[in-house]
């Protein structure tokens, strides 16, 4: 909401800076978005008389004029035809701005000697709709609107000096989306006495019956309709104060009626409607829903058609509005219309928002309908409106207001209570001082209660006259207070385990990253994922932005891959990178999404390898204490069918990692290997074993045995392990893999396997007779399973 | 012999003079000292001497010989001395040469802020709550005093799933996730993603991060919620830090207001960061709305509360100065290495 100062000053005795004005505003409620004064760019503009203008001797289009500004000449060269001896017209000095910043200096034309510039109306930022006399390609001349004195100062001569506020006005206070709205909440904060003006007509008590019929058919949408014929209409442009306060609150002028219109809703915040009286078959205003089939052609241009869901106005016969929206193109105000209806009505706010949407209009008016208005405001404002007609002698009102009001709303009460509000604030504010505020917001107090003005839907209980209160008392100087009482403030097991993931993937060389939860339904097929897999079931965006985040992930895999691509497009050597990714699984229209966390890891540069993302994986496992799980070939089809393995946890499979395939890598158009581990978080918390007993240090010596191997090559190394692990039992401390080696010493399609296992135990030193037996069982399982000690 | 014994002592002193190793030193200490040593052959001799003249010669053997040794260990201690600053000297090396990295990962530049947040809060006696992303409207707007209709709706440009169901807007339907779950007295905070259908551009994104705060309690008052945040304030950005409530309308607080800190770049004085105004919008907060104590099951005769909430993104960029919001969702390495 723009509001004007100069407006704002009609009704209100402010004496305060715009700054301070802004500044005390916002801290009361009204948030000053931005403060301008109005052609502040232009500099040394002035009013100058052209006391004689001939031809340029070395020119047949360009003029020399001789112009008074104010006790001096000057000599101004243009290329204008409009200007005649004894025009007054806006004189750009010598080192002057114009419109847009740029600046004019004195200088020669065609050997002529030009003091600076004429202006037109664009060099001066203004419009025809400003000064609707002025040609828009020639000089500006001033008309007797204008304060026609040589050597004025241009803002004061044309009246482009009002001070324009910005405010952003929320949706609770569409009573602020009016001049007079906020003069009342300038006056409650500046503590300034407010009577909001009474207009007054020459309607007189007996005037002839209406010459217009008003019938509402739908009570519960429309709460009020009121009407006035004005005769004889002149149609001209409006005064000057009214195009400038117009202008200043971001409004076009067009014509007195127009914009008669437009200046009561701007001053009152009620929207007003002006249809020709010509179209309004059989002198009749029907307020109803539409009928199916029936359609309009709004202001516009553009047609619609119309349902019951939409309120219209009707004539006897047809639609000629959308109540609240917009008029139809037939009843708008024309040059020659000579009759016409002001509307001043008040509909159900659901109703014109539904309105609006359906037909894909939203327009001032029923923005403001929307947020629910006032309808004992809308008799006032006809009046305005009918003030203002025959303030600008636009017309004559003969006939008499109709005004169909069914059911006037009781004004709302509430219980007043001072000691609430100070509790629940945490003020001493004296019961004085908060009926001053409530009254100076409009409320009245009787017996104990407050009666809340009709056009403060928002107050509806004791919280909101405590915010109202609060507001002015100021919330600056409510006394800041920590919170009374223990608590014990904890972090959730689920976060504290992502903070452990976390701290290990760091430590593993992981950074870790963010990424958007939705992704391209495409994904699934870069990914490879199979026509039938279940993870292609996702949650879907009815309203998405695009394509690209249309559906919620069920996999991280995506996400991961195009983080890898970005880095490796921008040609950073490595990445490692680690997200705890949500992702989101549908359960129906019905039931909330099961909506899981996967670790998702992926990472590429010269020393990655496959063994790279396992360790990393490894490590993680067993810093959460997991160590019962299973590794075997896994064929995720993302993955290189020969460099993926899963891991299970009773058979069930968990995580899956590996190298990514390559043919999947080239979808993301990378050729470098890829390395993903995708880790179910679910299963890590169930899983996760922080409990940790103290074992004894050894205080015997331990024995070494190196068992070098030769199995099938395809046998897998975990396996043999686990043999080895199961027959030494628990004097075996330690295994480790040293080496594993096919070659020319090997047979082919055979490998050698090396471990080294470290024996001890914790009742008395080991003997190497010991020793040679637990390795003779290991061997002896080994051999059962193909793996013989290498000669 | 004891012209013997002396003159063994002005020999062994010559020769462990010289000795300008710590090895020939030891050379020197057995040809002296050792079994075949010259001592010992003197001593050898002891047995031709009279009974009279053995504990004399005994005791000025023992003394020669602890002469000898002090004299060994006096010269060993030099000798080793040099010969360790010998050795040190050789192996000097060039010590501004980069040491060896086992380079880490780094955490997302949210993840330092969230948790140094979620630190704030736990000392205040905060516990972390969360709720689902994709969220019936019901609790999303229905029970936060925003009814089908409600024009406030519209400022949250909505991803619909369904027509009941969407993405959540906000972090507030955790509020009264946790009201329905627990009575008074509740302290929690709620970080989490929350979507609006906002075109990408340098200061928006189609997803984000709120952190939701709710207080419920009895005595919670206006004067509590700006203490808190006033705390808040000034342990993420420094104790000069000043913090200034302004009215606001939201549907599930009332009163309601807008949390402006003063300017973390200048202090309040006007800067481009804060446009000239000093002042820099962080957080909405307010009293929670009677409507929604009593949709969670609290009675707002009893009990009052507050709430707020706050945007990861703008904390965030305040705190490390980044000016464009895209360079957290492209996870550059060269960004992230950053931090």
């Amino acid at each position: 909401m723009k509001l004007s100062r100069k407006w704002l000053l009609d009704y209100l005795p402010l004496d305060v800076s715009s700054k301070e004005f802004a500044d005390k505003m916002t801290l009361s409620g009204s948030k000053a978005e931005s403060v301008e004064q109005e052609g502040s760019i232009l500099e040394n503009i002035v009013v100058g008389l052209v006391t004689q203008i001939e031809r340029h001797p070395d020119s047949d289009h360009l003029w020399v004029a001789q112009t008074d500004i104010g006790g001096e000449c000057a000599q101004i060269v243009t290329g204008a035809q409009n200007v005649r001896q004894g025009d007054y017209v806006p004189v750009a000095k010598d080192k002057s701005v114009v419109f847009g910043g740029k600046k004019i200096k004195g200088g020669k034309l065609r050997g002529v000697m030009s003091n600076g510039m004429m202006c037109s109306l664009e060099e001066l930022g203004l419009t025809q709709h400003d000064f609707p006399y002025a040609i828009t390609d020639g000089i500006f001349i001033l008309g007797d609107d204008c304060t026609r004195v040589p050597g004025l100062d241009i803002h004061e001569a044309i009246g482009l000096n009002d001070v324009i506020t910005e405010f952003e006005i929320t949706s609770n206070r569409p009573d602020c989306l009016s001049v007079l709205g906020l003069a009342r909440e300038a006056a409650a904060t500046f503590g300034l006495p407010f009577a909001p003006p009474i207009p007054k007509t020459s309607i007189a008590e007996d005037a002839a019956a209406p010459l217009l019929s008003v019938q509402i058919d739908a009570p519960a949408l429309c709460y009020r309709y009121a009407g006035a014929v004005v005769e004889n209409v002149r149609i001209a442009p409006s005064p000057r104060w009214m195009r400038e306060r117009l202008r200043a609150s971001g409004v076009r002028p067009i014509n007195n009626i127009v914009d008669i219109t437009n200046y009561v809703m701007l001053e009152y915040g009620q929207p007003m409607h002006a249809f020709d009286l010509r179209y309004l078959d059989g002198n009749q205003v029907i307020v109803r829903t539409a009928r199916d089939g029936e359609r309009i052609t709004t202001l516009d241009g553009t047609e619609h058609d119309l349902d019951s869901d939409v309120l219209v106005i009707a004539d006897a016969n047809k639609p000629v509005a959308v109540a609240g929206v917009m008029g139809g193109e037939f009843s708008g105000i024309m040059e020659d219309t000579t009759t016409i209806v002001f509307e001043s009505a008040c509909f159900s706010g659901i109703r014109v928002r539904n309105g609006a949407k359906k037909l894909g209009l939203r327009t001032e008016a029923s923005s403001r309908y929307e947020k629910e208005l006032d309808a004992n405001a809308c008799l006032i404002c006809l009046h305005r409106a009918l003030e203002l007609v025959e303030l600008l002698e636009a017309g004559e009102i003969a006939h008499g207001i109709v005004d169909v009001y069914p059911t006037p709303p009781q004004a709302n009460t509430i219980p007043f209570d001072p000691d609430y509000v100070n509790r629940f604030i945490g003020i001493s504010c004296d019961s004085e001082r908060q009926i001053a505020i409530l009254q100076s917001i409009g409320c009245k107090m009787k017996d104990g209660t407050i009666l809340v003005p009709t056009n403060r839907k928002d107050l509806e209980q004791k919280a909101d006259i405590a915010e109202e209160i609060a507001r002015f008392f100021g919330y600056d100087n409510i006394p800041s207070t920590p919170l009374r009482g223990l608590a014990d403030g904890r972090v959730t097991p689920v976060q504290r385990l992502q903070r452990k993931i976390s701290t290990v993937l760091l430590a593993a060389g992981c950074s870790e990253i963010n990424t958007y939860s939705f992704i391209s339904p495409k994904a699934y097929n870069m990914i490879g994922l199979p026509d039938d897999s279940p993870l292609r079931e996702s949650v879907t965006i009815i309203n998405p932005l695009g394509e690209e985040t249309g559906v919620m992930r069920t996999t991280a895999l995506p996400s991961i891959l195009e983080t890898l691509a970005h880095n490796y497009k921008n040609h950073n050597a490595d990445a490692a990178l680690f997200e705890l990714a949500t992702v989101y699984i549908p359960r129906g229209t019905e039931e909330l999404p099961i909506e899981k966390q996967q670790v998702a890891i992926g990472l590429y540069g010269a020393d990655a390898d496959y063994f790279t993302i396992k360790g990393i994986a490894d490590e993680l496992l067993a810093q959460l204490g997991i160590t019962g799980y299973d590794v075997r070939r896994g064929s995720d089809p993302s993955y290189h069918p020969g460099r993926c393995a899963e891991l299970l946890i009773d058979g069930a499979p968990f995580a899956v990692l590996g190298e990514i395939a390559s043919q999947i890598a080239e979808n993301y158009d990378l050729s470098a290997r890829l390395y993903a581990a995708q880790i179910d978080f679910d299963t890590l918390f169930a899983q996760q074993n922080t409990a940790r007993i103290y074992r004894q240090l050894p205080r015997y010596p331990a024995i070494t045995r190196d068992l070098a191997l030769v199995c099938d090559a395809a046998q897998p190394v975990l396996a043999l392990q686990k043999i080895i692990e199961k027959a030494a039992g628990s004097l075996l401390e330690e295994i480790q893999l040293f080496d594993v080696y096919t070659g020319d010493q090997i047979a082919k399609g055979s490998k050698s396997v090396a471990f080294t296992l470290r024996l001890r135990s914790k009742d008395g030193t080991l003997t190497d007779e010991e020793a040679d037996k637990i390795v003779a069982r290991c061997l002896k399982n080994l051999t059962a399973a193909g793996a013989n000690l290498r000669s | 012999m004891k012209d013997q014994l002396n003159a063994l002592l002005g020999d062994a002193q010559a020769t462990i003079a010289q000795a300008q190793s710590t090895a020939a030193l030891e050379q020197t200490r057995i040809a002296f000292l050792g079994k075949k040593g010259k001592l010992t052959a003197i001593l050898k001799r002891m047995g031709s001497l009279s009974p009279e003249e053995r504990p004399i010669m005994g005791a000025l053997a023992n003394e020669t010989r602890s002469q000898l040794d002090a004299l060994l260990e006096a010269r060993g201690r030099t000798l080793k001395a040099e010969e360790t600053a010998r050795r040190l000297a050789d192996e000097t090396i060039d010590v501004t040469m980069p040491g060896r990295t086992k380079s880490l990962g780094h955490k997302h530049p949210f993840s330092i802020v969230l948790e140094e947040l979620e630190e704030i809060f736990l000392g205040m006696g905060f516990s972390v709550a969360t709720g689902p992303e994709v969220e019936w409207d019901y609790y999303n707007f229905e029970a936060l005093n925003l009814p089908q209709g409600h024009p406030a709706r519209d400022t949250q440009d909505t991803f619909y799933i369904t027509e009941r169901m969407l993405l959540r807007t906000q972090t507030s339907p955790v509020q009264m996730r946790v009201m329905e779950r627990q009575q008074p007295p509740i302290r929690i905070i709620a970080p989490g993603r929350v979507y609006r259908s906002d075109a990408v551009d340098a200061t928006h994104s189609p997803l984000f991060h709120q952190i939701e705060g709710l207080v419920v309690d009895q005595g919670i008052t206006m004067g509590d919620l700006k203490g808190t945040l006033e705390h808040f304030a000034k342990r993420l950005y420094g104790e000069e830090t000043r913090t200034r409530l302004r009215p606001h309308h939201f549907p599930f607080t009332e009163p309601s207001c807008e949390v402006d800190l003063s300017c973390f770049r200048c202090g309040g004085k006007g800067c481009p960061m804060c446009k000239g105004e000093g002042w820099i919008e962080v957080l909405g907060a307010g009293m929670v709305h009677p409507k929604v104590l009593r949709t969670g099951g609290i009675d707002p005769e009893k009990y009052s509360g507050f709430a707020f909430g706050v945007g990861l993104e703008r904390l965030t960029m305040f705190r490390f100065q980044v000016d464009d919001m895209r360079l957290f969702y492209v996870n550059d390495m060269r960004f992230l290495r950053q931090f």
